[in-house]
């Protein structure tokens, strides 16, 4: 149902209202992720607190798709993340983006993407990166 | 939809400029000590009520704290590039002190709830995470101070939902506010069109 609807319209943003109303809702998983746009949307909620290249509030970006959760020796995790154990994939980071509480209790991240389409494209936009 | 003829947005600016410059001045610690003073009386009827997890929001704050430090030295490098015109110079400064008041604020707060504010970091260490060797004019200035204003408003609308105080969720409303103001007057000074649609932020 998802695919025909984003075929249609493609990357604009109009997009949004109407996944939500395709019916789908927090906690499913996207099939398609539009990496062009997950580097768009990277760019206006993710670029407060992390960036590609650099730890700033938040761990940096680059490699983080198949990374270990909580390993980078030059930054400062939590115990959550630092116990947590397990790769960065696409379901964790789904679960991750979706309710960093409700997946790794005690983390200090607690921004969430509500829509399950953001989520794939930003997901597909940090496995592009890793993959660089 | 009817779009907002941006030709005119920057004939404002400069207008705009010359009333921050007066307002801010005059303005500025009033508006610290009342934010602080609301700050600490949320901060105390939280922990009176006993309504929350205050060690929650402490690590909200603190994070929101690791932000207002790294645009405080933001504006700092901006500040001492000598890429910024005359013009420019002081909104860059005005922004700057809006971030110092967020921080004070914000380690008031902190404090009240027993915690421990993180510390700011060199100078050093901003100017290479946010790549500051490669801005070379003031439009690449005014470019990155943008962006950080921007993901710094969509941020705090980002963690409101996380707080267990809902006072501080407001603050962090406010606090998204005033980073909205910035990015709305930046990006106009650097010639970008008004949002053709509602709710761009805090998505
Ligand atoms: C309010 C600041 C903030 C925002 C906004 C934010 N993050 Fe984070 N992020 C953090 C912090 C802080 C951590 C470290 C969490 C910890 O140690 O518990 C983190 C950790 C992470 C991690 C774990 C990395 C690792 O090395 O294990 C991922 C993945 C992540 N963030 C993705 C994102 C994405 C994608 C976005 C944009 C949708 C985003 N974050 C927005 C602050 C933020």
């Amino acid at each position: 149902m998802v695919k025909p609807v984003l075929h249609l319209i493609g990357c604009l943003a109009l997009a949004l209202p109407m996944l939500a109303a395709a019916g789908e809702s927090r906690g499913e998983m996207a099939e398609v992720g539009d990496a062009e746009r997950g580097a768009l949307i990277y760019d206006s909620r993710c670029i407060g607190c992390h960036s590609l290249a650099a730890n700033r509030i938040g761990p940096r970006h680059n490699d983080v798709f198949g990374r270990e959760i909580g390993s980078l020796k030059d930054f400062d995790y939590s115990e959550a993340l630092q116990k947590a154990g397990g790769t960065w994939d696409r379901a964790a980071l789904d679960l991750w983006l979706a309710d960093p509480e409700a997946y790794l209790p005690g983390q200090r991240m607690n921004f969430m993407v509500s829509e399950p389409q953001d989520r794939a494209d930003l997901i597909a936009f940090l496995q592009q990166e890793a993959e660089r | 939809m009817a779009s907002i003829d941006t030709r005119t947005v920057p004939e404002i600016v400069p207008a705009r400029r010359r009333f921050l410059q007066g307002a801010g001045k005059a303005s500025l610690s009033a508006t610290a000590v009342a934010l602080l003073i609301g700050c600490e009386t949320m901060a105390s009827s939280a922990s009176r009520q006993g309504a929350s997890d205050p060690k929650k929001d402490v690590s909200i704050l603190n994070v929101a704290l690791g932000l207002e430090h790294e645009a405080i030295n933001a504006y700092q490098l901006g500040a001492e590039s000598g890429l910024l015109s005359q013009e420019v110079l002081p909104v860059a400064v005005l922004f700057q002190s809006h971030h110092k008041e967020h921080r004070d604020a914000l380690m008031a707060t902190i404090k009240t709830l027993g915690g421990a504010p993180v510390e700011e970091k060199a100078i050093g260490e901003y100017a290479k995470a946010l790549g500051a060797g490669g801005l070379k004019t003031q439009g690449d200035v005014l470019t990155l101070a943008a962006r950080l204003e921007r993901g710094a408003a969509n941020a705090y609308l980002g963690v409101i939902p996380a707080f267990a105080d809902p006072a501080l969720a407001k603050v962090s409303g406010r606090l998204a506010a005033d980073e909205t103001m910035h990015w709305a007057l930046l990006a106009s000074a650097l010639g970008q069109p008004v949002p053709e649609k509602a709710l761009s932020f805090g998505v």
